[in-house]
């Protein structure tokens, strides 16, 4: 937890944040609207005697009143997917439309895959990339389980995806959920800031500018690429947006989502950032019973 | 690109990419490879799902005689790890779709669906074989239960002497 003791300039109600942390995630899944209504899939879990309570915020988050959400007939069926809350968050933000071409530049184990595919009524393609050849199979498997036929999965590093192989000069739209120092998943994994260092956040952080930057070239004019992470640090967040804001010809834009939040910080260890990174949001733990999270909306300029 | 181009006849399959499968046997290059119109018709002969399902679809074979199902269309052949879902296992006597493509297309079968009590879904998606009554089709056929209201598919089974067999992939049975 000490690490976390850096942030106390930012959260309002520290000890508050601090005590959400220590405790577990609440069991939520996402109904996969691919095999399922939210309606079928709550009938299921009744027939199982697995209780379930609506997310306001969300048409298809369900909290479950059980630990093992894998173990039910609606999960077996693929209607519904072990997802945790704010993981949700950027799918929905990014928003794909049914027959639209959408990067997953990060795509594995494929939660948000088969998020953007539902989102899609699975038609048009999701190219779900993942530099890491172990989790293809991961995603391969949720992505066959949950009934998606339109997303195509390729194996490359992000910072130089080329688009050749679909024929394809732009994405319509793009979601940037790169790996980070994950401090945000310390409620689902308690060990996970045992080997936090600063050296790991600086070069996770260079590789998560690459990544946001190709992004941002590979999607149109218009187009929309949505940035997330599962962390804290500012470094790893409003740091990567504004150097991508100055590198790259796009704007970040307003969003809601109906759960707390709170504005991205301008301002972080004596450096000042581009002001519009405000309209990023952060997702605290003791807000909304979830994880930690930070999402940005930004528009590709030219 | 020598061994990859497509056209010409005596090709092989080459099995590191996605080719996209003929129309129908007149335009079929690769021996022995499946047509669209004979994946569509074995869909529409074996389980009764019509072939407007499949509609916006295409038809891909990657690994000899694994076919997959795409939503829409991409070029051909092309290089990469997935496209869309395997849906079916041809170049063998007895052509076999698999778990998902049921869980995902079953619901429009409307023959050789065998309906199983609770208890017997149970049995099927822990992957174990049982005994059964069942006056139809010997082979594989769609295994379906009743769930919230509706008859919904659980995979595929293989029914041979009275006995219906599971082959519901490892990671995909469940105790429950």
């Amino acid at each position: 937890m000490e690490t976390l003791e850096r942030y106390e300039p930012l959260v309002d109600d520290f000890e508050a944040f601090l005590d959400a942390c220590r405790r577990p995630l609440p069991s939520v899944v996402r109904v996969n609207t691919i095999k399922a209504t939210p309606e079928r899939a709550k009938a299921a879990l009744d027939e199982d005697g697995v209780g379930w309570t609506d997310r306001e915020w969300s048409d298809t988050v369900l909290e479950l009143d059980t630990d093992a959400p894998g173990s039910t007939w609606a999960s077996y069926h693929g209607w519904v997917h072990g997802q945790e809350e704010v993981s949700a968050i950027p799918a929905e933000v990014l928003a794909p439309e049914a027959g639209e071409r959408v990067w997953d530049a990060c795509a594995a184990p494929g939660s948000k895959t088969t998020q953007l595919a539902a989102l899609m009524d699975d038609e048009g393609l999701v190219v779900a990339n993942d530099n890491n050849l172990g989790r293809l199979s991961a995603l391969r498997f949720n992505t066959e389980r949950l009934g998606v036929t339109n997303a195509a999965v390729t194996n490359a590093d992000a910072r130089n995806f080329s688009l050749k192989p679909f024929d394809l000069d732009a994405f319509d739209r793009a979601l940037v959920d790169v790996p980070c120092s994950c401090e945000g998943t310390i409620r689902k994994n308690p060990t996970t800031l045992d080997d936090w260092t600063m050296d790991h956040v600086r070069s996770v952080a260079g590789v998560q500018k690459g990544i946001l930057r190709r992004a941002v070239q590979a999607t149109k004019e218009g187009g929309t690429v949505v940035y997330s992470t599962c962390t804290f640090a500012p470094e790893e967040n409003e740091a990567v947006v504004d150097h991508v804001l100055d590198e790259e010809d796009c704007r970040l834009v307003e969003f809601d989502v109906g759960l707390d939040a709170r504005p991205g910080v301008a301002e972080w260890d004596g450096e000042r950032f581009d002001e519009s990174v405000r309209k990023a949001k952060r997702f605290y733990p003791h807000h909304n019973d979830t994880g930690g999270f930070f999402c940005a909306k930004l528009e590709v300029a030219g | 690109m020598s061994g990859e181009s497509g056209g010409g006849a005596g090709k092989t399959n080459v099995g590191q990419r996605f080719d996209r499968l003929p129309e129908t046997a007149d335009e079929r290059e690769v021996e022995g490879r499946a047509t669209r119109r004979e994946v569509v018709d074995w869909w529409d002969d074996r389980f009764g799902v019509p072939p407007e399902t499949f509609d916006g679809y295409t038809f891909w074979e990657k690994g000899k005689g694994k076919i997959w199902i795409l939503r829409g269309e991409a070029p051909s052949p092309i290089r990469v790890e997935a496209l869309g879902m395997t849906f079916l296992r041809t170049r063998q006597e007895h052509w076999k779709p698999t778990t998902d493509a049921v869980q995902r297309f079953g619901r429009e079968a409307t023959r050789n669906v065998i309906r199983l009590t609770r208890e017997q879904a149970r049995t099927f998606v822990r992957g174990e074989d049982q005994e059964l009554d069942w006056d139809g089709d010997w082979g594989y056929l769609v295994a379906a239960h009743d769930q919230a209201g509706a008859p919904e598919p659980l995979g595929v089974g293989l029914y041979v002497h009275g006995e219906l067999q599971s082959p519901v992939p490892k990671g995909r049975q469940r105790d429950l």
